[in-house]
């Protein structure tokens, strides 16, 4: 059990190799970074069940292989791309990256608003001065999937919201995979949003259906004091695809931060998020919805580190469990020596729809200052047999009184959600997946 | 209450960091030579008489161990152990196994008699008054002393009952069919490197059967004593509740005070059968180390609980006081169909205590349920930390947990840590789990010192009233003892 094992590199480890060896002097701007990041990688190899963050997502048995770098997107995929993400009810200004590269003509940068600005990552990974300064350095982490998206990062979106700007209007990056072949993107996106300012930020992700494409994206998002955000993730990808996505979250002081994310797709996902609340008086949201069956496996992992005092948490999960499907949820929250007045709430509830799905919970409380009201609640079970009992005698066939109570589970949750547009078409999107499941 | 005056009151009487059992017994010892290899090994089996295939079991454990690695994932730090420097084996001289209580050492007795354990019959745990002037609860006593048992009281009775209660030296002797088919079973010998070392070298420790159909007549406990210098203590309980039986076991333990580290590695199995309860309470009070967090014991204790047969129950209540570390996980596994698993949990941590507790409870079979109630204190410089799984195998329908595990901070210098596993592979399995971490309300202190009381009396309230779901569970004689121990424990923490 404890005795030393010597790992062999799988063949994903050495297709990676192969690729950072290949491409190393084709990837621009962010050299040693890149050099350093991959190091990281080589020493550690893919995440496994024995590292403690990745004990229910063994990497390195569920990557099989590394798929090819994505080239970029040609005109037929481009065009495929054109109406992606759409969301009825929700006017933003969308901005398309196409099998993990900023297509100009699918951004819409017309007339910003004043304070405004969105480049994309390759532009500024070379344009001179310092319009990356920072990227990389918001949260640190030697998460090995962050290393690697910094290692072979291609492209994403630098968005920078100027002090006291408050955009209404959100901003939606589409991240669509529309390629017959089978590859791997590497996206990082960095936004700014300036003391005072405001931004919702909508982040999606779909693509074919019958491709195992990889996807490794990664958002580095500093919130300014003061400063009101709300980050509303869609995880639409196709049945086929591996998702890797890590945001990092750097808050100030008396600002809010509201955090959202909503799986569907993918077969195997892993959601990571490391927020660290660095100033006083903050207000933290972060929740999500997991809507899953067939062999689905989506993990979410969140580290909240309450580095200054008084700030408050908030995270509420909810996942609804068919089929085989698999769900994990591993939250950590910190408070560290002197984040005195921290009130940190953590709740994670599994709906367990068939006999043979699974939910594994790991909320966690790691508590350095005494001052401090922290709790979590976790549960794991059915629906509630008298629930649909009581909805049953009152005349509602059995599926629809399942799709009632789930519903209003999920809803629980897709509540937190600031922005109405975005709220009800998250209702409806839930609605179609119990429709779909029926 | 009036018990929490008694306890404020004999916080009063006791200086800081005064451990109360830290004396040292001057004593003549007969220690196996230091350091562990296969020789010491087979000194320690030939001491013991043991049967050959005990001593074989003993060497493919060591042998095991050799290519292990000791475990660093819990949350403490301590400077690496060094396993050849360590006696794992001492005895009092010209220790033979006394017929009778008379021919124990009387510095031995007076040990005992010093921790307020009684080894004569028809005396009872100090601490309890009784004013009716009845006898109460009988205890039966097993005493270990370093690595041997010297004495074990209220045989007798036990034996027209049909229980056997005996040291597990002994039961190697007189009943090595029983042993061989139990040891081991619940905690293999490849279990985890802690467990595989005790496998090896355990020296003593307590045997207990139980009948089929017995309702064990009296409470059966056991007293640990660590005496000697540079001493590991490796003590090895093996519980068997027949069909349709019934056991309470208590277990305590105290140490001197030493500027050393000193090494206890346990192993305890129980094992239910059909019908069977067991409930084994602990109140652990090993020398945490001084105020400067020098010297203490390493608690790495391996404690499993087998519900085997259907509508068993195995119930653990634990007070952790003591130890520099503690690193122990006492377990269910719920195989028995309707089985049930309890554990309840008071961890106190002071000073530079390091405590990294918590259970796991397994769901294999079918309607199992499970209860564990965890209360964590950390005051001082320590740190706190439950750890604890709970799982439901595919096929455990109708498995249940309730989880409750809450922190109190007592000072801006310690951490509470909370670090909860909860996998459910099976649709009808409910699983609850809540936990909280907080400071005393200054509202409550408030009220309670408006009312009279000092702010020691106020915190020694609100605490005795946070572990209160759990001391219920204790015996009565460890409820009162172990409620001045909190108290005791907690002492200095405040202001």
């Amino acid at each position: 059990m404890n005795a030393e094992i010597r790992t062999m590199r799988t063949q994903a480890e050495l297709a990676l190799l192969d690729a950072f060896a290949n491409h190393k002097d084709r990837l621009v701007g962010a050299r040693d970074e890149r050099v350093a990041a991959f190091k990281k990688f080589e020493e550690a190899g893919l995440p496994h069940r024995r590292v403690e963050e990745w004990k229910y997502t063994d990497l390195r048995a569920l990557m099989r292989d590394a798929k090819p770098l994505a080239a970029k997107p040609d005109a037929a995929a481009i065009a495929a791309a054109r109406e992606a993400g759409r969301i009825a009810g929700v006017d933003a200004r969308r901005i398309v990256l196409v099998n993990g590269t900023f297509v100009p003509e699918l951004a819409d940068t017309a007339a910003l608003e004043r304070g405004l600005t969105i480049t994309s990552l390759a532009e500024a990974l070379v344009a001179p001065g310092n319009a990356l300064a920072g990227l990389g350095r918001t949260v640190q982490t030697n998460d090995v999937v962050v290393a690697l998206n910094t290692a072979f990062m291609a492209d994403g979106v630098v968005i920078r919201v100027a002090k006291d700007a408050a955009i209404e209007r959100p901003i939606h990056i589409v991240h669509v995979f529309s390629g017959r072949e089978a590859a791997a993107t590497f996206t990082r996106s960095l936004v700014v949003v300036e003391p005072g300012a405001k931004l919702t930020l909508i982040e999606s992700h779909e693509g074919a259906p019958d491709v195992d494409y990889q996807v490794n994206t990664a958002l580095e998002l500093v919130v300014g004091d003061g400063a009101r955000v709300e980050h509303v993730k869609l995880g639409l990808e196709g049945s086929k695809a591996l998702h890797l996505s890590s945001t990092m979250a750097a808050v100030g002081a008396d600002a809010v931060l509201r955090d959202f994310a909503f799986m569907t797709g993918g077969a195997v996902c892993r959601n990571q998020l490391f927020i660290r609340l660095d100033g006083a008086s903050t207000q933290l949201v972060v929740s999500g919805a997991n809507l899953l069956k067939g062999r689905q496996h989506v993990d979410t992992t969140m580290l909240v580190d309450h580095a200054a005092g008084g700030c408050q948490g908030r995270e509420k999960f909810k996942s609804v469990v068919d089929e085989q499907s698999r769900v994990v949820f591993q939250g950590k929250i910190i408070v560290r020596p002197g984040a005195q007045k921290t009130d940190a709430r953590m709740a994670t509830h599994a709906l367990l729809l068939s006999e043979e799905a699974e939910a594994d919970n790991k909320p966690e409380l790691e508590i350095f200052a005494d001052d401090v009201q922290c709790g979590h609640g976790a549960t794991a079970g059915a629906l509630d047999e008298e629930l649909l009992f009581y909805l049953k005698a009152r005349g509602i066939p059995a599926k629809e009184a399942e799709a009632l109570l789930i519903q209003s589970f999920v809803g629980d949750a897709i509540e937190n959600v600031a922005h109405e547009g975005l709220r009800e078409a998250l209702v409806a999107a839930t609605a179609q997946w119990l429709q779909a499941r029926s | 209450m009036p018990a929490v005056q008694e306890t404020v009151e004999k916080v009063r009487r006791i200086d800081v960091d005064q451990y109360k059992y830290g004396f040292e017994t001057a004593i003549e010892s007969e220690k196996a030579p230091k350091g562990l290899n296969e020789d010491v090994i087979r000194f320690i089996s030939a001491k013991k008489g043991e049967p050959a295939w005990m001593l074989e079991w003993r060497l493919e454990a060591y042998r095991r161990w050799l290519t292990m690695r000791e475990p660093h994932w819990a949350r403490a730090e301590y400077a690496p152990i060094d396993y050849q420097d360590i006696y794992y084996y001492a005895a009092p001289k010209q220790f033979k196994a006394p017929k009778s209580l008379d021919e124990v050492d009387p510095e031995i007795l007076r040990t005992y008699e010093k921790l307020g354990i009684p080894l004569r019959e028809q005396e009872i745990l100090a601490g309890v008054a009784r004013s009716d002037g009845s006898g109460g609860a009988r205890v039966a006593v097993d005493a270990v002393f370093d690595s041997v048992s010297v004495a074990t009281t209220f045989k007798e009775e036990l034996k027209k009952a049909g229980v056997i209660f005996m040291p597990i030296s002994e039961a190697l002797r007189e009943h090595p069919d029983l042993v061989r088919q139990y040891i081991g079973s619940v905690v293999p010998i490849t279990d985890n490197f802690f467990a595989t070392l005790n496998s090896a070298v355990f020296s003593d420790g307590s045997f207990v059967y139980v009948p089929p159909g017995v309702r064990c007549p009296m409470e059966l406990s056991t007293y640990f004593r660590i005496n000697e210098r540079k001493t590991g203590q490796f003590e090895r309980t093996l519980i068997i509740a027949d069909k349709g039986s019934y056991v309470s076991y208590l277990e305590g333990c105290t140490a001197p005070m030493r500027d050393e580290h000193q090494l206890h590695a346990a192993v305890v199995e129980l094992i239910a059968l059909d019908d069977a309860e067991i409930k084994y309470s602990t109140v652990q009070n090993w020398y945490p180390g001084d105020s400067e967090g020098r010297g203490g014991v390493y608690n790495f204790v391996t404690k499993r609980g087998d519900c085997r047969g259907k509508n068993s129950k195995i119930s653990w209540t634990q007070v952790e006081t003591g130890s520099a570390i503690t690193w122990k996980y006492p377990s269910c596994i719920l195989r028995g169909d309707n089985s049930r698993g309890e554990f309840y949990s008071i961890a106190i941590s002071n000073g530079y205590q390091q405590v990294d507790s918590g259970t796991k409870m397994l769901h294999l079979g079918r309607n199992t349920t499970s209860r564990i109630i965890s209360k964590g204190i950390a005051a001082g410089h320590s740190q706190n930390t439950y750890r604890g799984l709970v799982s439901a195998h595919r096929k455990a329908t109708g498995a249940r947990n309730f989880t409750n595990c809450d922190s109190l901070l007592i000072g801006d210098q310690c951490g509470a840590h909370t670090i909860p596993y909860i996998e459910a592979k099976n649709a009808s399995a409910v699983f609850e789990h809540e936990a909280t971490t907080s400071k005393i309300s200054e509202d409550t202190l408030f009220y309670c010192m408006q009312r009279g009381l000092s702010e020691e009396e106020a915190v020694a309230l609100v605490v005795n009233g946070f572990v209160k779901d759990v001391l219920q569970q204790l015996p009565m004689e460890f409820a009162v003892e172990a409620q001045k121990l909190i108290s005791i424990s907690l002492e200095g923490s405040v202001g």
